[in-house]
Parts: C-alpha cells; sequence; structure tokens
C-alpha cells in the first residue's frame, strides 16, 4: 500500500518523522484525514491532536501529538506539520499536565485550559 | 631585589591572572558555540517547512494581502538591529551596527523614515548615546534565545505592519539586520527585507536564502487546496513566518556571538602569552643589570680599600 511521508516539526526541533498510512488532524474548518494520494493541501491547524497511523518502515501503529497550533501542508504523498510546539503523547506528562489544567481552571485563564487540555487529551488518546 | 625588577615582577604577575581569565571565557565560549550551532540546526526543518509552505501559497494563489503587496510610494521603514548585550566579543557588535548604519542612510536617501527596533544592550547604548529614537527594544536573551522571545520580538513589528498606512506606528517595509554564522572563523553581518515579499521572486529568493543549500533553481510546484481559504492561510501563516525568521536570526546571531567571543578572547590569551614572554626577557635582564651593578660595586669598593691601604702603608 502507498504511504506518506510525515515530518511533524517544531520551531525548535523535528519531533517526528516517518512513514504514515493515515494522518488525522483538526484543521480550523473541521477534522481532516490525510490518505495518500490526496490532493495538495494547505491548512491551519487547531490546537488539538493528531493522529499518525504509521506504516511501512516505522511499523504499524499509531503515533499521537498534540499540537498548538500551526499549519499542515501535503503534497507528492509528503505531510509536514508544522507547530510552533508540538509534543508526542508519550513525552507528556499525565500528572503535570492535569495539574495545569487544574490550575488554569482556577485562575480562568482560557488559553492555558486549551494547552492543557489538548495535551491530557492527546496524552489519553496514546 | 631591585626596584625595577620588582615592577616587572608585578606586571608579569598580574597579566598572568588575566591570561586566566581571557583563556576561561575562550572555553566557555567554544563549548556554547556547539550548543547554539545545535540550535540554529534544530530550527531549520521548522523553518525549512514553513518557507515552503509560503512559497506554495505564493505560487499557488494570487491573494491580495498586507503582508505582500508592496505599497506604492513606501514611506516608513522598520529596523530590526539584533546584536548582543555584551561585549568582548570583537568587532561582533560594531559590525553589525555599521551595516545597520548603512541600511538606516539608504533607506534615509530613498526618502523613508526609519524606525528603530532592537535586540541587545551593546546596540541600545549605542543609539542612546547618539540621541536616537528606538521604538522598541529588548535584552536579556541574546545568548540563549527562546521562540518565546522571537515571538515577543516579532509581535510589534506585526503590529506595526497591519496597521493602517499614515496612523502613528505603520511601517510600510521591515528590514532586519543580524550577524550569520557562517562557519566558526566566519560570521557576516547581513541586511535582509523580509516583508513585504512580493511573491513569486522574493519568496523563493527568501527560500533560497534559507534553504542555502538543500535546493536551488526552478521547481514545479502542485496546485495547493486551502483550508479554510488561501486568506486564512496566509493570514496565519505569515506572522508565523516572520516569527520563525526572526528566530532563525536570533540563533544564528547568537551562534556568531560565540563564536566571535571565542575568538576575540583566544587573541587576547595569546597577546597576554606573548607580553609575558617579553617582559619575562626584561625582567631577566634587570635582574642580570643588578648582579651586574651589585659586582662592580664591590669590585669598586674593594679597589677603593685596596688603594687606600696601599697608600697608608707607603
Amino acid at each position: 500500500m502507498a504511504e506518506l511521508h510525515v515530518e511533524l516539526v517544531a520551531a525548535d526541533r523535528q519531533v517526528w518523522s516517518g512513514e504514515a498510512s493515515l494522518v488525522v488532524a483538526r484543521t480550523t474548518s473541521g477534522d481532516i484525514g490525510v490518505m495518500p494520494g490526496h490532493q495538495p493541501l494547505l491548512g491551519v491547524l487547531e490546537p488539538g491532536s493528531v493522529t499518525i497511523r504509521t506504516a511501512g518502515e516505522s511499523g504499524e501503529g499509531s503515533v499521537v501529538a498534540a499540537v498548538h497550533g500551526g499549519f499542515l501542508s501535503f503534497a507528492d504523498d509528503k505531510l509536514s506539520l508544522l507547530a510552533e510546539i508540538a509534543e508526542l503523547a508519550d513525552e507528556i506528562d499525565v500528572e503535570r499536565a492535569e495539574r495545569a489544567l487544574e490550575r488554569a481552571k482556577s485562575e480562568a485563564d482560557t488559553a492555558a485550559e486549551r494547552r492543557a487540555e489538548v495535551r491530557v487529551r492527546a496524552a489519553a488518546g496514546r | 631585589m631591585g626596584a625595577q625588577t620588582r615592577v616587572y615582577k608585578r606586571r608579569i604577575k598580574s597579566v598572568t591572572a588575566t591570561k586566566k581569565i581571557t583563556r576561561a571565557m575562550e572555553m566557555i565560549a567554544a563549548s556554547r558555540i556547539v550548543k547554539a550551532q545545535r540550535r540554529v540546526a534544530a530550527s531549520e526543518p521548522y523553518s525549512t517547512e514553513l518557507t515552503r509552505a509560503v512559497t506554495a501559497v505564493a505560487t499557488g494563489s494570487n491573494v491580495e494581502h498586507p503582508l505582500t503587496t508592496e505599497v506604492e510610494r513606501p514611506t516608513r521603514a522598520a529596523v530590526l538591529l539584533i546584536v548582543s548585550d555584551r561585549g568582548l566579543a570583537g568587532g561582533y557588535n560594531s559590525n553589525a551596527i555599521k551595516a545597520a548604519d548603512q541600511l538606516t542612510n539608504r533607506l534615509i536617501g530613498e526618502g523613508k523614515e526609519v524606525v528603530n527596533y532592537i535586540v541587545g544592550t551593546r546596540g541600545v547604548t549605542y543609539y542612546r548615546f547618539r540621541e536616537r529614537v528606538i521604538a522598541k527594544s529588548w535584552s536579556g536573551f541574546t545568548d540563549n534565545p527562546t521562540y518565546a522571545d522571537a515571538k515577543a520580538v516579532a509581535e510589534p513589528l506585526i503590529e506595526a505592519i497591519q496597521a493602517e498606512r499614515g496612523s502613528e506606528h505603520s511601517v510600510d517595509e521591515l528590514h532586519i539586520v543580524y550577524t550569520e554564522f557562517v562557519s566558526m572563523m566566519t560570521q557576516t553581518p547581513v541586511k535582509d527585507r523580509m516583508l513585504p515579499l512580493s511573491f513569486k521572486e522574493t519568496a523563493e529568493e527568501s527560500a533560497e536564502v534559507i534553504e542555502g543549500h538543500i535546493k536551488k533553481g526552478p521547481e514545479i510546484r502542485p496546485l495547493y487546496d486551502f483550508e479554510p481559504s488561501a486568506e486564512e492561510v496566509l493570514d496565519a501563516l505569515l506572522p508565523r513566518y516572520v516569527e520563525s525568521r526572526i528566530y532563525n536570526a536570533l540563533l544564528q546571531a547568537a551562534a556568531s556571538k560565540h563564536a566571535a567571543t571565542r575568538r576575540a578572547m583566544k587573541s587576547a590569551t595569546d597577546n597576554a602569552e606573548d607580553l609575558i614572554k617579553s617582559l619575562t626577557r626584561l625582567a631577566n635582564a634587570a635582574r642580570q643589570a643588578d648582579i651586574t651593578q651589585e659586582i662592580s660595586e664591590i669590585v669598586g669598593g674593594a679597589s677603593a680599600l685596596a688603594d687606600a691601604s696601599a697608600g697608608s702603608d707607603r
């Protein structure tokens, strides 16, 4: 089966790269799934989790990452996910994220609350 | 010990102490360059991908956007100068400032008003001393910039360029002056026009500037679908593009600063060594002169005594 090459990059590092059969991400106009052979696409990402169904050399499985805003660009079976901040679900410290969520809620800091929520959800989805 | 010898000994001691300090600074800078270089390399995938995306919008659509359209007669230009907080880095700061001065003069020659934005204490003091107006300045992170710092710097700049024309803070162009890290031995100050990008040419040019060796020459670009729309993608993309350019410039400037410090401190250490060598020679000569003088005094005294006793015998 055809595969697509995925690069998940944050501003200061490359978070993940490898082959995948399906990538699901949330754009400003809703969730979008990208499979090999998709039409060239450029979208704006909402803070949320990105699910990458890995294939080929990277092995079968799925990688979940929390992405805090950014872009998605797809062309020639190459998908780039650009985010200012991106974390793999495995890297997320759930307890810390939950604590941050509670703190943000009590301080009514909506931006921080959303950030923490995205992380908690991504960590739960792994 | 003669007075002269004592003076030399004292100077040798003080130069040795200075040499120890400069050697330590050299080694600290050397270890930091490697780290800074690694951070430049780590930020590269993001800026490369982002540039590719900007270029994709550039060629894939012909949207009018305040950040991309060239105004007819630009009257105000913002110049962002990136230098360091501290000196002891040879010509690093003054070279970057000189480049900014050249650019400022050129822009004024073209009839544009220049608005100064400065990163780094060194640049701020230089401009203050000359009583030039600084629109905004930042300092405290030049050695180790983070993406959040780049965002903080980019924010007022993006605001200024998006502001209504003719309003107080609006600018028509955005230039950036920083020191590019070419290699351990070479760092060159560069002046770049960041905005407006005139698409088709400038976007691809700047793509080449960033990607450099990665790819050159024309490439067939696919037709993109935009989600939700080309305008909105552009709206979201361009500020990020500016931020990532500034972030990259900050990182390069930091790496350059460490490299310049290392070189300056290395030559300071070498100079101290030379100085110690010549001072040791002088001290040895002074010691010899002391000894010679003492001997001749003793000999002179003895012969005077001998002469006197020989005289009394007669």
